[in-house]
């Protein structure tokens, strides 16, 4: 058994939620970067929670910009390390769902077509959080955010969540991976492969929100895990656009098991034919395990 | 011996930068800027000049890509105009809130809608509180000066801001003039590495941009103010260096053309300014007690140079390559803040000239002296005034 490094990196004292995912997310990614590094991170909670001025939970190098910039601010990074002979110190850029699929999307294609050597991590909590729960592009279908609440003609999102790991695969980026932080050392153990490549990079950990979801703070590893087992959340890792491992399940749940804990899925537990949009949901959980051979 | 050749304004700035060695340039095309990024990557590509150069995907990541780079340590350049300064825009205040020097020329376009290349100040003025310095050339010769000063006054530890050198589209970028181009190696002397004391290493981990509370974010922007106004003291000290090693270049932030016993004076910036000293050239041939004040730095914004300059003119007329709608041209309202403070009044008028590139013939600089010397006669009538407008 591989052990976990002592070193923190993200440290402590920050103002996350109680149960924050993310946060859990952040300080298992930060023990994978064995190498010296330097991060960026986008707006969003993360950045808000960790570096209230003049404090800071950042035992590296760290730099917050902008909202949409994470990628492209990290690749200015990069060129100046490399300008300055300096081949060794790692770039790490982060940000939420919504910096990463929607607002972000122009700078980290350009950061992976022009191949510069970053491992972006995206923490996905499926929404935009730090603003107050509005829909972003990696949002589940039938998800209760506050953009797309169920209503009388609604059953909450209406679209299904952008595939920004094959996006960022077509890019012909060495190494792409999902991860969940139910499984912390597959987190650390993919953030350490992407940050060893040579080249750009791209880790989407699954980081449950107790507070944008609906569930209570002590259960955010079972949500993460449940994603996970009702093949929601497909785990797996590609090389050079090969699908190279995948974590199997051995009894696949059904989703309902996963719904039903969390608050932005009650409406389809409530109203008429929600029973239908639980179908659907079934249907891609279905497709994802056929996709990725998930079934043990 | 200095190399003095025929070039277009582009060019002379690339000779600048290359003389300045920026560790990373990073850039997208936009007209009339392409020539400036174009012939950078011809020194590059010839290993005349050593940048790490980045082709990035749009102005946004540009900008993002120069404030990495920047906060890295690295001196960095970049270029753009018009449309894709306007991209960059929120980035603009980013970097200058994390006091990074970036330096940028501003090739001066036109904002659309309509869709228009060509030249005027409605870019550079839109982004007039973004927190950059901001200088503006009057020929070839001052933008690539201007690119070298900037570095200096941007990178020196009391300013520590962004600078941005904007020079006329196509009258400047495109049109060739004799420049003399510095040594490499006098310029180093002028110009000491840039070593910034906060910064992203690994050896030292800092936490740069962070939440700024309301019970922090007044000071740091106040500090932020302090360090424009700092910018203010040292650009004199800067060209007066310039001056002293290169020989050109006055050590002010306006320049004063014929203006001591000048009852009327014209005010602008940029080109247009050769213009208009060809004008007064002229009208003081025929007697006319004519004079004009180029400004060279519009932020920091020369209040007490203007105030000195402008004591005894009985009338000024103020020339706006732009038009802020709902009020007036950006020059104009600022210099009118600027006399009250010192309680001068002059009669004031605001000619609004060029816009999207519109030919401003030395004729019209006269007419605008006569229509100024008519409003005196008078008594003044219209504050604005758009001048060579087509009539129905
Ligand atoms: C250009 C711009 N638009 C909007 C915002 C407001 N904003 C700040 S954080 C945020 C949401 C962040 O969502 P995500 O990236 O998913 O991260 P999370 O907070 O969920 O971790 C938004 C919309 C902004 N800061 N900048
Ligand atoms: S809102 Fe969610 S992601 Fe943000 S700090 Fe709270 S638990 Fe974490």
């Amino acid at each position: 058994m591989t052990k976990l490094r002592e070193q923190e990196d993200f440290v402590s004292g920050h103002r996350a939620c109680a149960g924050c995912g993310l946060a859990l997310g952040a300080r298992l990614a930060m023990k994978g970067v064995e190498q010296d590094s330097i991060a960026t991170c986008a707006t969003g909670c993360l950045e808000v929670i960790s570096t209230p001025y003049p404090e800071s939970s950042w035992e590296i190098p760290w730099i917050h910009s902008l909202f949409e910039n994470s990628a492209s601010v990290a690749a200015g990074i990069e060129a100046a390390l490399k300008a300055k002979g300096d081949n060794e110190t790692k770039v790490i850029a982060q940000g939420g769902d919504g910096a990463t699929v929607d607002i972000g999307m122009r700078g980290l294609s350009g950061m992976f077509e022009r191949g510069h050597d970053v491992t972006y991590i995206c923490y996905d909590n499926e929404a935009y959080m730090n603003t107050g729960i509005q829909r972003s592009g990696a949002t589940p279908l039938a998800a209760s955010t506050t953009t797309s609440p169920p209503g009388k003609q609604s059953y909450g999102n209406e679209n299904t969540k952008k595939d920004a790991l094959a996006i960022a695969a077509s890019h012909g980026v060495g190494y792409v991976a999902s991860a969940s932080i139910a499984y912390p050392k597959d987190v650390v153990e993919k953030v350490k492969k992407a940050a060893e490549l040579d080249g750009p990079s791209y880790v989407q950990i699954h980081v449950p929100c107790p507070t944008g979801w609906g569930f209570k703070e002590s259960d955010t590893i079972e949500i993460a895990r449940l994603a996970v087992e009702t093949a929601l959340w497909p785990v797996y890792e590609m090389e050079n656009g090969e699908i190279i491992n995948i974590r199997k399940i051995k009894n696949r749940k059904p989703v309902e098991e996963y719904l039903e804990k969390q608050k932005r899925y009650k409406h389809l537990f409530k109203k008429d034919n929600g029973q239908q949009k639980i179908e659907q949901i079934q249907e891609i959980a279905n497709r994802n395990a056929k996709t990725f051979e998930l079934d043990k | 011996m200095v190399e003095r050749r025929v070039m277009e304004g582009s060019h002379a700035v690339a000779h600048a930068v290359r003389c300045c060695e920026p560790d990373v340039v990073s850039a997208y095309p936009i007209t009339p800027q392409t020539h400036i990024v174009e012939k950078i990557s011809q020194f590059v590509a010839d290993g005349d000049l050593k940048s790490n150069y980045m082709r990035v995907e749009s102005e946004f990541s540009a900008m993002s890509a120069s404030v990495g780079a920047s906060a890295t340590g690295a001196r960095t350049f970049t270029a753009t105009a018009s449309q894709g300064l306007m991209l960059m825009s929120e980035v603009l205040y980013n970097a200058s809130g994390l006091r990074l020097p970036i330096v940028m020329s501003v090739a001066n376009r036109a904002m659309g809608a309509p869709i228009n290349i060509w030249n005027d100040h409605s870019d550079s003025m839109g982004v007039r509180d973004a927190g950059w310095i901001q200088l503006y050339a009057e020929d070839n010769q001052e933008a690539l000066d201007m690119t070298i000063q900037a570095y200096k006054i941007a990178e020196n530890q009391d300013v520590m801001l962004p600078a941005m050198v904007c020079m006329d589209g196509f009258i400047l970028t495109h049109t060739y003039e004799p420049v003399s181009i510095p040594k490499k190696e006098k310029v180093k002397e002028f110009l000491p590495e840039f070593d910034p004391e906060i910064k992203l290493d690994p050896e030292n981990p800092l936490t740069l941009g962070t939440v700024g509370f309301p019970s922090d974010y007044m000071e740091i922007r106040h500090e932020q103010y302090q360090a424009m106004e700092n910018a203010r003291d040292i650009m004199p000290k800067v060209f007066s260096e310039y001056e002293e090693k290169f020989g050109r270049t006055q050590n002010t932030l306006t320049e004063n053309y014929k203006t001591e016993d000048a009852e009327i004076i014209l005010v602008s910036l940029g080109s247009i300014m050769g213009t208009i000293k060809e004008a007064v050239d002229e009208l003081r041939e025929n007697g006319k007690q004519v004079g004009a004040i180029k400004i060279k730095a519009f932020r920091p914004f020369p209040d007490q140079e203007l105030i000195e300059g402008l004591q005894n003119a009985e009338a000024v007329a103020v020339l706006d390559k732009n038009i802020t709608l709902g009020k007036k041209g950006a020059l104009y309202t600022e210099m009118k803040d600027t006399l009250y403070s010192a309680d001068i009044k002059p009669q004031m008028t605001n000619y609004i000239v060029g816009l999207g590139g519109r030919d401003i013939p030395r004729q019209s600089i006269k007419n605008i002296v006569q229509q100024t010397k008519d409003d005196l006669n008078n008594g003044q009538t219209r504050e604005v005034r758009f001048v060579d407008l087509k009539e129905e």
